[in-house]
């Protein structure tokens, strides 16, 4: 009998193995060519259940430290977590220094906490199609909540908030990057703003602020992630949220948004290698404008995926 | 022709008690301006806890950090617990204050490279690319 590998590794991440929720994440992290394969293997059941959580904001605001908090408040509650901690990678050189998991330590050696650092790798779109794959990978493994930490500046960060059924933007006093949040339209995304480090001079202030921009005064919570004031309340209103959420409609309409989004995603990362090869092969005159050089690329290709992904 | 996108993949931990983080931290940004991917746990880690990120972070290659003398424990401690979790293919590689005597033993416990403080990066960078080469050679997924 030949044991296909694929099949024994999504039984092992269905069986909650550390090693193979990790191996699997990475297998469609590198477009390693079974990862169709392993994706469709995976069970619906738990994917359609899992809350996804995003976590956004400047970097400095403390959302690793708020993620380590909410992590042990769903740990109370018995649920499984999965944490996705995004960082940019270097433009330069492609690498990256990922250190959220240095504020998560204290769970490093809790079998049911599984983190799982991520690297932008320059993708554009293609990053919510990653991550969205480690959400499912990590469902699968049964984790029910899942914590996607993003640094709220981009456009593809804004991209990965759509895949979260519910989104926190994280605010801390002195950082001056409130304006930014507003201009990038993170407030009217979120639905909860956290004024994170309530210690700090300026905490007070800053919730004026947003409870001035917000919709609802009730969106807006105060946390101390480094004593964890705030925080049981902060998760309270999280569940509730969840709650409402599932039974009048809005997530399902999320869901389906989200769904479309990650389709069109993998369709552009499919179709990537086609285009660069395409690209160089063609006589990319410089003379010629960027747009028409585009149609004709497309329609020399017929819009045909790489087969061998 | 296969499209992936392979990525070095590193973790760089500091075990033991004593809080200086600096050159592990050249190493970090060193390795992250040569293309790898590198996972940063801090200071103060036990090597269970070295081994569990390690795992999650599906590494290839863990460089450890130790100025505090107490390497002959806790670099084999580290690669022990990797074996105890299944992962004993993880490559682990060390640097810090090891004095000349202490190389053989630490290459016996399983650690695949000693960096000394005169050791030049590249030498160290070069050494993690064929790590994470080796290992990914030997995997069969
Ligand atoms: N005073 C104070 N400091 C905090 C709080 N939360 C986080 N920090 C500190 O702020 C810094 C950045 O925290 P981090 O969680 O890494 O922020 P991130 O970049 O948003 O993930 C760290 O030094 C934290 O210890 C808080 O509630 N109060
Ligand atoms: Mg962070």
């Amino acid at each position: 009998m030949i044991i296909d590998p694929i099949e024994t590794l999504v039984q092992q991440v269905q069986a909650k193995n550390p090693r193979a929720i990790a191996r699997a994440i990475t297998l469609v992290e590198d477009h390693d060519s079974r990862a169709g394969q392993l994706l469709s293997a995976l069970d619906p059941q738990s994917i359609e259940e899992m809350t996804v959580i995003g976590i956004t904001g400047p970097p400095g605001a403390g959302k690793s430290t708020l993620t380590g908090r909410l992590i042990a408040r769903f740990r109370s509650e018995g649920r499984r977590v999965g944490i996705i901690a995004i960082d940019p990678s270097s433009p330069i050189s492609g690498g990256a220094i990922l250190g959220d998991r240095v504020r998560m330590m204290e769970h490093a050696l809790d079998g049911d906490v599984i983190v799982r650092s991520m690297a932008t790798r320059g993708r554009l779109g293609g990053l919510c199609a990653a991550a969205g794959a480690a959400m499912r990978i990590m469902a699968a493994g049964g984790c029910s909540v899942i914590l996607i930490e993003t640094v709220g500046v981009g456009q593809s960060e804004m991209d990965i908030i759509s895949l979260a059924d519910i989104t926190l933007l994280v605010l801390a006093p002195g950082l001056g990057d409130e304006i930014q949040a507003m201009k990038a339209g993170l407030l009217e995304v979120a639905d909860l703003l956290v004024v994170n480090k309530s210690d700090s001079p300026g905490a007070e202030t800053l919730t004026l602020e947003m409870e001035t921009a917000a919709h609802d005064r009730s969106q807006v919570w105060q946390t101390d992630a480094l004593t964890g004031k705030g925080v049981a309340e902060l998760t309270s209103r999280l569940i509730a949220l969840d709650r409402e959420h599932r039974s009048d409609g809005t997530r399902s309409k999320r869901r389906g948004q989200a769904h479309e989004r990650e389709v069109i995603d993998w369709a552009i990362e499919l179709l990537r290698p086609q285009l660069s090869s395409a690209a160089k092969a063609m006589d990319c005159r410089q003379s010629a404008d960027p747009r028409q050089l585009a149609q004709e690329l497309l329609s020399a290709l017929e819009l045909k995926a790489n087969p061998d992904i | 022709m296969t499209y992936t996108t392979q990525k070095n993949r590193v973790l760089i931990g500091k075990a033991g008690l004593d809080g200086h983080d600096r050159g592990a931290k050249v190493i970090a940004r060193a390795l992250r301006d040569h293309g790898f991917e590198v996972i940063y746990t801090g200071i103060r880690r036990t090597p269970e806890e070295i081994a569990a990120a390690a795992i999650q972070e599906d590494v290839a290659a863990i460089g450890l950090s130790s100025l505090s003398g107490a390497h002959l424990r806790l670099f084999p401690a580290v690669v022990e617990a990797l074996r105890r979790a299944g992962a004993g293919d993880i490559r682990v590689l060390g640097g810090g204050v090891i004095p000349a005597e202490d190389i053989p033993l630490l290459q016996e416990a399983g650690i695949i490279e000693i960096f000394t403080p005169g050791t030049p990066l590249e030498r160290i960078i070069a050494a993690f690319t064929e790590a994470c080469a080796s290992h990914r050679s030997g995997r069969s997924l």
